[in-house]
């Protein structure tokens, strides 16, 4: 299986998909098979600005807990309220149903800079 | 080239997850933690704990020599009794925690920590002036955890009698699944009912292979280091290098149930006697975390100030509660003392509660 094309990717293994202005932010598949079954998500504030590689959420599985960096600047206007109590999704889900927040983006420049798939796939590893 | 235990490539060929622990290259999940941690509650677990050190102790002085090395009192198990101790440093701080199994009144088997195995043998070769003959045998055993509400039917079957009417840290010795020289002892990590099988390495594949077939009826699942960790967790029980160390007492980590300061002499005595006497200044306790989950080192704070640390902490996957150990004042130890811990710069509540966090309802 490959990764997604319709989004790009971090080097730190998140994935931001653009609609307009607004772009939603998870993380990888692999990044959640690296962390396991994840117990808990802290998401940020509806409203908070984060530039490019800020700290913005954590994930954390019965082991460990992993910082989410904004993968490019922007403002937090919603975030993925379904995970609570359902922090498995995060796991089952990564690409669609397990999204963490989304950012009006400050500078849609930043996104073209991120990786592709194809070049993410070559990163993390392309098979799952 | 990291070690291997004797059942190496039946975690590989079950695609286990394999990490690092201490030297050892050990599966720290197969299925994953919590369908593994919920296995062991519920049903079977079969744990790979071959990592663990086992230093024998024999001759005319060898019961003083491990009284004169550990906290607890050996002078009172019978044959074919276990005794969970501390192992003291000179200053009190805890060098391993152990389990001595009597085999003989000239004949003791320690089991210790895999991170201390040489340590520890150094360290009892280095304290003997009995002049006990010590060997470290670690290489020679094998050892599987068999944990969980089924544990004692699926081990009756392989040892062709009673291990119900074996009591708890009480063993019994012989033929297990057909090979000689066993030692099956009624003790655990878990907080669930079950054994733990010391078995001669050269017999791993003949034990394992009659242990999972057998098991399959009853659910049995293989269980990595990470669901290890949480059914510990779950049970307060220390881990060695995160809630004690060389630099904390066994007064301090809710050992003193194993510390017998009246016994006669032992190394860390007179320390411990000090500390008892002065008053023991931090306890190791129980924390319920509110909304986030506390981590080792995690400062745990009262009235805004730093008063203590988490030493370990996790989700409990069977309580769907974050957990944690702490060292706090002894002072502030009591069941509903409120703390903030600082976990990664943000606050969360805490309460000191009532441990074990889970207790077993069978």
């Amino acid at each position: 299986m490959a990764y997604p094309s319709d989004r790009k990717y971090s080097t730190d293994h998140e994935w931001v998909r653009v609609s307009g202005n607004v772009a939603t932010v998870g993380i990888s598949h692999h990044a959640q098979d690296a962390l396991g079954e994840i117990v808990h998500v802290e998401l940020p504030a509806v409203g908070k600005t984060f530039k490019k590689g800020d700290s913005a959420a954590e994930v954390e599985s019965v082991k460990a807990v992993s910082d989410v960096y904004a993968p490019v600047g922007g403002t937090v206007t919603e975030v993925n309220g379904a995970l609570d109590g359902s922090e498995g999704t995060v796991n089952s889900d990564p690409h669609e149903a397990g999204w963490l927040f989304k950012l009006a983006l400050t500078n849609a420049a930043e996104v073209e800079a991120l990786l592709d798939s194809v070049a993410y796939g070559e990163h993390a590893g392309n098979d799952f | 080239m990291p070690r291997r235990t004797p059942f190496h490539e039946y975690h590989r060929d079950a695609g286990a997850r394999l990490i690092d622990f201490g030297g050892w290259e050990m599966p720290v999940q197969y299925q994953g933690i919590l369908a593994e941690h919920t296995a062991c509650r519920e049903a079977i677990g079969c744990f790979d704990v071959s990592h663990m050190g086992e230093v024998r102790f024999r001759g005319p002085q060898a019961q003083a020599a491990v009284n004169h090395l550990v906290t607890n009192d050996v002078s009172k198990i019978a044959l074919d009794q276990a005794m969970y101790t501390a192992m003291c440093n000179e200053r009190g701080g805890i060098v391993d925690d152990l389990i001595v199994y009597k085999i003989g009144e000239e004949d003791l088997l320690i089991c210790v920590n895999a991170a201390n195995r040489e340590k520890d043998y150094a360290w009892m070769k280095a304290n003997n002036p009995f002049g006990a003959e010590i060997t470290n045998e670690s290489d020679q055993w094998a050892q599987l955890a068999i944990q969980g509400r089924h544990a004692i039917e699926l081990g009756e079957g392989l040892l062709g009698r009673s291990l119900a009417d074996v009591k708890n840290y009480w063993f019994t010795r012989g033929s297990f699944a057909g090979v000689e020289g066993c030692i099956v002892a009624r003790t655990g990590y878990t907080g669930e009912d079950g054994f733990e099988v010391f078995l001669p390495a050269g017999a791993a594949d003949i034990i394992w292979t009659a242990i999972h077939e057998r098991g399959a009826r009853f659910g049995l699942a293989d269980i990595g280091l990470g669901a290890r960790d949480t059914l510990r967790l779950e049970m307060k029980y220390c881990l060695y290098g995160n809630d004690i160390s060389d630099d904390t007492t066994p007064l301090e980590a809710g050992l003193a149930w194993v510390t017998k300061l009246d016994k006669g002499d032992f190394i860390g005595r007179e320390p411990l006697l000090a500390q008892k006497a002065a008053g023991v200044p931090r306890r190791l306790v129980g924390l319920e975390v509110q909304d986030r989950i506390a981590r080792q080192h995690s400062a745990v704070l009262y009235e805004g100030q730093v008063v203590g640390e988490v030493t370990s902490g996790t989700r409990s996957p069977t309580l769907q509660k974050n957990v944690a150990i702490a060292y706090v004042p002894a002072g502030l130890s009591k069941v509903g003392t409120r703390f903030e811990v600082d976990i990664r710069g943000k606050s969360a509540s805490a309460e000191v509660v009532k441990t074990p966090f889970y207790t077993r309802n069978y």
